[in-house]
């Protein structure tokens, strides 16, 4: 993520609650968020067997509108926006010319021709501008930052499910994953959709910023008797990373393909030309240099972001994500390596603070909830 | 957590337990508190020759990783091989989990350390 400069860090309208709750508060991509509230183990053990309560109301919103809006998304985002009905969101990237990622984000369809795009906190005004260009031939489409229309509350868990639904109207038992619809919940008009960023099942709740509080209560009163309690970024991070989905700022970023980082299913290669498809295309036929890999450490330490990796004496790589998962209680991370390197079971070496320790490539992700 | 009066600290947040001219060294609850979750230690071996304020070895938390830092000069007699088995000790009982012993090759340095009152001050 962008690092904050010395602009004043913006504050989502829980901001409050959580230095009441005790959180351990930090920047992060301009904002100012919890990392912590118990301890990343804590959280993330809690989201792993219970649930979990987060804020990302830093998240941004973008809504595409028009007579022509399923034309203009097509255009700028790499998936196949017009495989999903109304009511569905799927997972794509933003990407410059070259194919690499200006963004990752969220495309929700509201209606035929009108969409929303969840983007990264830090992103957001590029993104706009990006997006507003990029539509232009569309002709008959509008792109409107939308960002403070709406908190953003995470539910995480296999407990989400019974913590949620008793305060909402929406079936949520009859919600597929990455679904969403509009109601009440907590007697607030809002938008519950069924993804998350843990690799557990959950829901992601849209709300108006003055009723984000009433809502995080509702929910904290609701999720107390299944043990459910609030969690900071910092879980938020190693949960994402046990179930290798990608963070963008360090997995993925302005030099990197989504064929490259493993992501081809979230490009739409039937679909008419867009921002970059030229590109991946000749990466699909050809080939990438290199390839984003899981790594397992063999001996002990930890392979974090921008370590070196090594085969034998040969630097084939940098690690761009890497911790000790609370859960599988290994130390894991993600990767750049050459192609010919990136198959399960391959030895590599990462040069952690001057000593070459042992890894080795595994399958991704890590961790798989059972359903 | 209380500190323990007869330590000394570092504004570095190591603590010191002195006993004639050898130390045992960890890191406080300050410290620990500000790590998170301590995953990893990596001390040095027996035998190190350190300086004052010289890195003696690295902390890791889930989130980031942290120098250790020499309170004294001296070399290092004893490392805590137990402790790297269980790192997640340092969160629950920081003034107990001591490093390494340091053999002070000059006793004169104690005297730049800060005691108890001076180092709850600094962390209030």
């Amino acid at each position: 993520m962008d690092q904050a400069t010395d602009t004043p860090l913006k504050k989502t309208p829980l901001n409050a609650r959580h230095r009441a709750l005790g959180a351990r508060m930090v920047p992060f991509g301009g904002w100012d968020m919890p990392v912590e509230y118990s301890g990343i183990t804590a959280e993330h053990l809690a989201v792993r067997e219970r649930a979990g309560l987060f804020d990302v109301s830093h998240m941004g919103q973008i809504e595409i509108a028009g007579s022509n809006a399923l034309d203009a998304v097509q255009r700028i985002s790499c998936n196949d926006a017009s495989k999903l009905q109304i009511g569905q969101a799927q997972y794509s990237g933003l990407l410059t010319p070259a194919g690499t990622f200006v963004d990752d984000l969220l495309v929700y369809r509201l209606g035929p021709q009108h969409f929303m795009l969840v983007v990264n906190a830090s992103h957001i005004e590029t993104d706009f501008a990006v997006i507003s260009e990029g539509i232009t031939p569309a002709g008959d489409a509008v792109a409107v930052n939308v960002s403070a229309r709406y908190a953003l509350i995470a539910v995480q868990g296999p407990k989400a499910l019974e913590i949620v639904q008793p305060l909402t109207g929406i079936d949520l038992a009859s919600m597929k994953y990455y679904w969403f619809a509009h109601g009440e919940i907590a007697h607030v008009r809002g938008t519950v959709s069924r993804t998350g960023y843990t690799g557990e099942d959950g829901f992601e709740i849209f709300v108006p910023p003055q009723q984000a509080d009433a809502v995080w209560l509702a929910l904290m009163a609701s999720g107390e008797q299944f043990g459910m309690i609030p969690c900071g970024l910092g879980a938020r991070d190693t949960l994402r990373l046990e179930a290798a989905m990608s963070l963008h700022g360090n997995d993925i970023d302005d030099t990197r393909t989504p064929v490259e980082a493993g992501l081809d299913w979230i490009v739409g290669w039937k679909k008419d030309s867009f921002v970059g498809s030229d590109v991946l295309k000749q990466q699909k036929a050809d080939g990438t240099a290199q390839k984003l890999i899981g790594f397992e450490m063999i001996d002990r330490g930890i392979g974090r972001q921008g370590y070196t990796l090594y085969s034998g004496d040969e630097a084939v790589g940098v690690v761009t994500s890497g911790t000790q998962t609370p859960y599988l209680k290994k130390a894991i991370g993600l990767g750049y390596v050459s192609a010919a390197l990136a198959v399960p079971g391959t030895e590599i070496d990462i040069d952690i603070r001057g000593r070459r320790l042992k890894a080795k490539v595994v399958p991704t992700p890590f961790y798989k909830r059972t359903k | 957590m209380a500190y323990p009066a007869g330590f000394k600290y570092t504004k570095d947040h190591e603590w010191i337990e002195l006993s004639g001219d050898e130390g045992k060294v960890g890191i406080t609850d300050f410290a620990q508190a500000q790590l998170g979750d301590v995953v990893y230690l990596e001390l040095p071996e027996v035998g190190t020759v350190l300086k004052a304020g010289q890195t003696f070895g690295n902390i890791e938390s889930v989130k980031a990783v942290s120098e250790l830092y020499a309170p004294v000069s001296g070399e290092v007699v004893e490392v805590n091989a137990a402790l790297k088995e269980k790192p997640e000790a340092v969160n629950s009982d920081p003034h107990a989990s001591w490093m390494v012993v340091i053999k002070l090759s000059d006793l004169g340095e104690t005297g730049t350390l800060l005691d108890v009152t001076q180092y709850s001050d600094l962390v209030k």
